[in-house]
């Protein structure tokens, strides 16, 4: 289970998060959305310790992230990232096996690669694609990989950092039906954030949607529709009025 | 008090530079700790000793090769004002290996290297991989920092040795086409006026250069701004940077050998 109690973090004047707090329950989908600059990316990045939070605690199983040993800690996690992150001068099957290559998760090169080639299957890539850079990929292709890498090793806890963006619908539809289907089939924990509400109605077991830097709603997906809230309303029929200035 | 406005802009400028030196001193710190801690990235340093010191090899060696050939010709017209031209090999040989062999391949590889670590490094930051390989439970410094500093450490001594010869080889040619030197003789004086101390100087130079060079890119890389304009900066900063230390340490170290 993830716990965060009154998250702080400002970069300069600008105070992102203004005391976020929200649970994740072990197992579960959680979907956060949110428009551009709420915040989203930092809470995220707060968790996994790429940013520290000014204020306020972030509990893994009921420990403190802030004071876990990190090599440890980061191997309970994958990440799939907005753009891919993929490694340019590596090839597609040394970026799934990044970590099987080296530090504590280690495998012979042989096992990393049948490894790599397995997850790049899973996620609908066929062998052939393993000696490829990602220079040579589509964005489609290049989320994929991103997906594969993010699952090599089996994390407890995956994070998906806008999943669809830049992708057109069909591929949206597809990435979208991988992860709901690769977080039930680990039964991993999973925390998404997207703006894209046809990947929160597809991932999400529970939504929570970040506004001025705090949680405004969170609840069951079930419940998204009818939750009377109307910054979550105005944010899911994507209508330019109410409460939430179209222009920030 | 708009008079005092200068002032308070020289004392800004003193202030970031403090800092800027602070950092890098910070940075340079947790490099060295994190080069004597495993692990190590074997890949990477070899992959790091072919960009850094094979693929430079052609642009020294142009370098050194005019160098020396022009050196030759200074040193004769020079010389001819006070009938001292028969000093050409010696002078060309101990200019080039002690001071312009290292000083012109630590600016060449400042200007090809420095700025492609500053702009591969900074692309990765824009581009989330650096946020990615801690997330991979790989520290960016050990991974990407420390094989190129050691990497640039070791080879651009290699690469001034090399360049010394071909700067020395510049000087042979054009003393020996253009202003009539005897080739043995030239070869004899230039291999009897050098000593080990000439040469091992100029090597250990370019090894701080080498150090400088990779670490200014690095640093200038891992600090990169946002978006294209970010990284360009990165790479100009790691190419000035990287040359006005060059030419400061240049200094420092030709006072501590000499």
């Amino acid at each position: 289970m993830i716990e965060l109690h009154d998250v702080h973090k400002a970069f300069g004047s600008n105070q992102v998060l203004r005391g976020m707090t929200l649970t994740i329950p072990k197992g579960s989908s959680m979907v956060i959305i949110g428009g551009s600059g709420t915040g989203k990316s930092v809470a995220l990045k707060c968790i996994l310790g790429l940013i520290r939070p000014d204020a306020g605690t972030i509990l893994l199983d009921g420990q403190n992230v802030a004071q876990a040993d990190r090599d440890p800690f980061l191997a309970r996690f994958g990440m799939l990232f907005q753009g891919g992150a993929l490694f340019d001068s590596l090839t597609v099957w040394q970026n799934v096996a990044f970590r099987l290559l080296r530090g504590a998760l280690k495998r012979p090169k042989e096992e990393a690669r049948a490894i790599a080639i397995e997850k790049l299957r899973r996620v609908g890539l066929t062998p052939e694609t393993a000696d490829l850079y990602p220079a040579e990929l589509s964005g489609g292709m290049q989320k994929r990989v991103g997906l594969a890498r993010a699952i090599a090793a089996d994390p407890e806890i995956i994070f998906f950092d806008e999943p669809t963006t830049g992708l057109d619908p069909i591929m949206a539809g597809v990435i979208n039906e991988l992860i709901r289907e690769i977080v039930t089939e680990m039964g991993a924990t999973a925390m998404t954030i997207t703006h894209d509400m046809s990947s929160v109605r597809a991932i999400a077991d529970n939504v929570a949607m970040l506004h001025a830097g705090k949680i405004r709603w969170t609840g069951p997906v079930a419940d998204m529709d009818a939750s009377g809230d109307p910054y979550l309303t105005q944010f899911i029929t994507g209508s330019a009025e109410g409460p939430i200035e179209a222009v920030r | 008090m708009i008079f005092l406005h200068p002032v308070a802009a020289v004392g800004r400028s003193f202030l970031a530079l403090l800092a800027i030196i602070g950092r890098v001193t910070l940075y340079l710190g947790a490099t060295l700790s994190h080069l004597v801690r495993p692990p190590f990235y074997w890949r990477e340093f070899l992959s790091a000793l072919m960009t850094i010191g094979y693929f430079s090899l052609p642009v020294v060696g142009l370098t050194m090769v005019f160098t020396g050939g022009a050196l030759a010709l200074q040193i004769y017209s020079g010389g001819a004002r006070f009938n001292a031209e028969a000093v050409v090999p010696q002078i060309v040989a101990i200019g080039i290996v002690r001071e312009l062999g290292p000083v012109l391949t630590g600016l060449m590889v400042a200007g090809r290297v420095s700025a492609a670590i500053a702009a591969e490094i900074g692309t990765m930051k824009v581009t989330e991989q650096i946020d990615a390989l801690v997330t991979l439970s790989t520290h960016p410094l050990k991974y990407l920092t420390v094989p190129r500093v050691l990497a640039a450490t070791i080879v651009v001594p290699v690469l001034a040795a090399v360049g010394d010869t071909i700067g020395i080889l510049g000087g042979y040619l054009v003393g020996t086409t253009r202003l009539g030197f005897n080739a043995a003789t030239y070869l004899q004086n230039t291999a009897d006026f050098l000593e080990a101390a000439d040469i091992v100087s100029g090597l250990v130079k370019a090894s701080v250069f080498g150090f400088i060079v990779a670490l200014m890119g690095c640093y200038h890389g891992m600090n990169s701004g946002r978006g294209a304009q970010g990284v360009g900066r990165a790479t100009t900063n790691a190419v000035v940077s990287a040359s006005v230390l060059i030419l400061a340490s240049n200094y420092l170290l030709t006072e501590l050998f000499f």
